[in-house]
């Protein structure tokens, strides 16, 4: 059984507008997204910006509203226990946010901040917390010195890993990282990614890695799911999705990287020429009136993909 | 467009509704009633008890404030017991005297403001910023009916260059220029005093306004494009920094209506703020009520002013 | 043949964000400035369009044999925007909100060619806006910048600095607030400017894969100073510096599938402590013998046109990962 299972997740937005700012329309920021997770395993879920990856996160810990569909976490449904089994689940589901600058209070220490889930789930002493939080700092490699420390006094990457203190501070199951490191420089995010994978293995932890970089995301992920405007076009393991790309705007999402090698230059320009070529003629096919892509057909058991015709 | 400010008329309404509501059982509130003042107290009370059922005195509150809403729509907000005449007429004569105050000062508060703000933000930490930030610094702490003490008694009564009452000298005939000319001459220094004390707000936010607009990124991109440095400020920081000024014009107007309350008790001017203390003072009951309802109704139009301002000058608001 | 040397130093207060830099950017060349926040890439921008207001400048930039470090305002200002033009990082923040796209980059026209007719200047408006790949250049002349999408805005600034043909383009992190396709589309417009105006462009980024896209040179920055200089093809095949190694092998990108990234020790000092003295990423690679470090440390050209700061990068090797403290730098 999968750890987490999302089936048909829908999030709108109402746009109010006219005179008296009734609901006029809405915003379907995530529109029908299935996906599973396996415990012990790392999810990507990709995107640019308005796809809908972010939303997604932020439904499954309840953050955003969920419109329609089901949420599954160890085979229990989210939506249907009422507030006890997602305050449950909030034990076991833990997030990670983008900018570890805005993220931590600034006027908190770090055992404050490090400590307060444990205080929210867990009554502790006040020797027993500070034990529990310096482990904790220990963990992600900062010094059990630094519990009484404020969040200004340490480097971005730094930052980062006392917001992964506190997301594995109640031994979560399920992690939900959204871009952990697009506002770091490039070695820090080394470090946060080496860091992450460490105790992923440590505490058997499944990550929903969210984030618009697909090199971090081949380098993290066993499965990914490309989204585009609220809907998936492509899922699939790394290896079907970048040796096996399916669906256009999959090729054309990758074919975006950025190439490290500069003699191969002219090879990728064709290359994308090719792939925008394709595009372009192939859109009408791969996409409905409205844009938006078709539903998941199976192409093999782990690949997914969004082809044009009746759903599958 | 439109729709936006259709809209934010539409909102108006319940605000004019709650606020009459509040002046009405302001004045049930307070003791004595229309009554009171009007007849003679030796009179019989069961006399006065028909008369109260005459008048629908004895009406539940909700029929009473439907009576007087009719009539106060119609422009009758009833009797003065202290002038004896009606109120509307009473507050028809002073009007105009506070509306021209109000104009004076806030010509000259944008005149002292734009100025000084410009001055402080483009050189600030200059020895001229901190000058202009010392004096709003005193213009903060300085209590406006104090402030206005002082300039009547040395320029009204010292120095005698201005009139220390009044809002034209007796007997020069309407409609002259003499009449026009003393009108002015007497505004100006309680508008000037008023001016000097509201203004620093305003250098504050204009000041703060630039200070904060010269550092964003598309001054950069203007430098960059070849501008000079009189071209960035008056084409991009200027024009950026004013606006939040003009949003604020609306709420000025609110603001004037407790500094008019001063100053024109002040200097003796005829006006409704003075009419609404002396009122006060004299529990003249319906000339208050008519002045509260009359100065809520003007906040909220200043609001309303501020707010369409606002969308129309800055596109990020502006539906189209 | 344009010759640009820009040997300056600037100074805000006692700290120098760019300390000492010699750099040369030919026409028709992309000169790529790599370095991670803080290393003073962007304040080297910055200085060359004389956009540091209350920086201390010290040394020189010549352009054209003027040195722009001490030009008068008057003369900077016919340079800036004419034959110097600028990118910007966040293309939202760098427009006027208050003003139209077309008189936006209409000012660029008319602050450096008063000969022009408003029809004509319209008219040249209309051209880059299309020359930028705008759609419908009518319709977005009369846009205000919060009306346009990420990439719209950033082919908008573009078409601000491009407008008067500039011979020297600076593009300071031009697409780290874009996605992949406007990146990749964005890079390509930057790219064919090149060949059209043949313009000498300095490209400020921190990320390698976009360097190694786009670059015919590149420069290394850490810490204020450049580390290491060389043509693309041998800066990634056969970088010699330390922290150019380790930049490299710490790209997700670039490594096989779950393996583990390098990760430098430490962190990037801030500017008021950076080491004055010596080589400035000694303390990030302790491992190395302290004998390996020059004391005043000199570039050192180890093939033409291949640059290298210290003797350090000669006995340099990556340490064996030895439990998890060093690999992500435990503080």
């Amino acid at each position: 059984m999968a750890l987490l299972d999302i089936k048909d997740l829908k999030v709108h937005f109402p746009i109010r507008g006219g005179l008296f700012g009734r609901a006029v329309g809405e915003v379907k920021a995530v529109d029908g997204v299935s996906l599973s997770i396996e415990q012990g395993s790392t999810y990507g879920l990709v995107g640019e910006s308005g796809s809908g990856k972010t939303t997604t996160g932020r439904a499954i810990i309840g953050l955003n509203a969920i419109t329609s569909g089901r949420v599954m976490f160890e085979g229990k449904d989210l939506n249907e226990g009422g507030k006890r089994s997602l305050l449950n689940a909030r034990r076991d589901v833990q997030m990670i946010f983008q900018d570890p600058y805005s993220s931590l209070n600034p006027k908190k220490r770090v055992i404050d901040i490090v400590a307060e889930p444990l205080r929210n789930f867990e009554r502790l002493s006040a020797q027993e917390e500070k034990r529990r939080v310096r482990e904790l700092l220990e963990q992600v490699g900062l010094s059990a010195e630094t519990i009484y420390k404020y969040p200004h006094e340490f480097s971005g990457g730094q930052r980062q890993r006392i917001g992964i203190a506190r997301a594995i501070a109640l031994k979560p199951k399920l992690i939900i990282a959204d871009e952990p490191v697009s506002a770091l420089d490039v070695s820090v995010q080394a470090q946060v990614l080496n860091f992450m994978q460490d105790i992923q293995k440590e505490l058997n932890l499944t990550y929903l890695f969210i984030s618009h970089d697909l090199g971090i995301i081949r380098h993290m992920c066993d499965h990914i799911g490309i989204m585009y405007k609220g809907r998936h076009v492509e899922q699939g393991t790394t290896s079907d999705i970048f040796h096996n790309p399916q669906h256009i705007y999959t090729k054309r999402l990758l074919a975006a990287i950025p190439d490290i090698d500069p003699t191969e230059r002219e090879k990728q320009r064709q290359f994308r020429a090719a792939v925008k070529a394709e595009y372009d003629q192939a859109y009408r096919d791969y996409f409905d009136e409205e844009g938006l892509a078709y539903s998941l057909r199976p192409i093999s058991s782990t690949h997914l993909v969004a082809l044009p015709g009746k759903g599958g | 467009m439109w729709k936006t400010i259709v809209r934010r008329i539409f909102i108006m309404i319940p605000q004019l509704f709650l606020l009459s509501i509040l002046v009405f059982l302001l004045a049930k509130a307070m003791p004595g009633d229309a009554l009171t003042g009007l007849v003679d107290p030796s009179l019989d009370p069961a006399a006065l008890e028909a008369q109260r059922e005459r008048l629908g005195l004895n009406d539940p509150w909700h029929v009473q404030y439907w009576n007087w809403m009719i009539h106060a729509l119609q422009g009758d907000f009833g009797q003065s017991f202290r002038f004896k005449m009606p109120v509307s007429e009473l507050i028809g004569q002073r009007i105009f005297n506070t509306i021209w105050l109000s104009v004076a000062t806030l010509i000259l508060t944008y005149l002292i403001a734009i100025p000084l703000g410009i001055t402080s933000g483009r050189y600030n930490d200059t020895w001229a910023d901190r000058l202009i930030t010392g004096y709003t610094y005193l213009g903060f702490a300085a209590p406006l009916f104090i402030f206005g003490l002082v300039m009547l008694w040395l320029f009204g009564f010292h120095f005698d260059w201005f009139p220390t009452g009044g809002s034209v000298k007796p007997g020069v005939e309407p409609g002259t220029a003499a009449y026009v000319f003393s009108k002015i001459y007497h505004l100006l220094l309680p508008a000037l005093s008023m001016a000097l004390i509201t203004t620093v707000t305003t250098v504050q936010l204009l000041r703060s306004e630039i200070i904060d607009t010269k550092q964003r990124d598309f001054i950069l991109t203007a430098r960059a494009k070849g501008a000079s440095e009189s071209r960035v400020y008056n084409r991009h920081i200027l024009r950026n920094s004013l606006l939040p000024i003009a949003a604020f014009f609306g709420y000025e107007i609110t603001g004037l209506i407790g500094g008019t309350v001063f100053i024109e008790s002040i200097f003796s001017y005829p006006g409704m703020g003075q009419l609404f203390l002396s009122s006060i003072s004299l529990r003249d009951f319906s000339v208050v009520t008519a002045l509260v309802l009359l100065y809520g109704l003007a906040s909220i139009l200043g609001a309303l002013i501020s707010d369409l301002i606002l969308s129309i000058v800055d596109p990020r608001i502006r539906i189209k | 043949m344009e010759h640009l040397t820009t040997s300056f130093r600037i100074a805000d207060r006692y700290y120098a964000a760019v300390d000492d830099v010699t750099l040369t950017v030919r026409k028709n060349e992309i000169l790529a400035i790599v370095g991670e926040s803080g290393s003073g890439k962007s304040a080297l921008a910055f200085s060359i369009m004389g956009l540091h207001t209350r920086a201390k400048i010290e040394g020189h930039i010549y352009y054209k044999g003027q040195d722009l470090a001490h030009l008068p305002p008057s003369k900077l200002n016919k340079l800036r925007g004419k034959e110097m033009g600028m990118i910007f990082q966040d293309p939202l923040s760098a427009l006027n909100p208050l003003m139209i796209i077309g008189s936006q980059i209409e000012e660029a026209l008319l602050l450096h060619n008063d000969m022009l007719t408003a029809e004509r200047r319209k008219a040249k408006v209309l051209e880059l806006l299309d020359k930028v790949g705008i759609p419908r250049p009518e319709h977005t002349y009369q846009q205000y910048p919060h009306e346009l999408s990420g990439g719209m805005r950033q082919r908008v600034v573009i078409a601000i600095a491009i407008a008067n043909e500039p011979e020297l383009l600076i593009a300071d992190e031009p697409t780290t607030a874009l996605d992949v396709t406007i990146q990749l589309q964005i890079l390509e417009l930057i790219r064919k400017l090149k060949s059209d105006i043949g313009a000498g462009i300095i490209l400020i980024t921190h990320d390698l894969g976009v360097v190694a896209e786009m670059a015919d040179r590149v420069a290394v920055m850490y810490a204020g100073q450049i580390v290491e200089i060389a043509d693309i093809y041998t800066l990634i095949s056969n970088a010699q510096h330390p922290y150019t190694k380790s930049l490299l092998s710490s790209i997700p990108a670039a490594s096989a599938e779950k393996s583990r990234l390098h990760v430098i020790q430490g962190i990037v000092p801030s500017l008021q402590k950076l080491p004055r003295e010596g080589c400035r990423f000694r303390s990030r690679i302790p491992w190395i013998q302290e004998a390996a470090h020059e004391p005043v440390p000199a570039m050192h050209e180890v093939s033409p046109g291949h640059f290298v700061r210290c003797t350090c990068y000669r006995t340099f090797y990556f340490p064996k990962v030895d439990g998890k403290g060093a690999d992500y730098g435990a503080s």
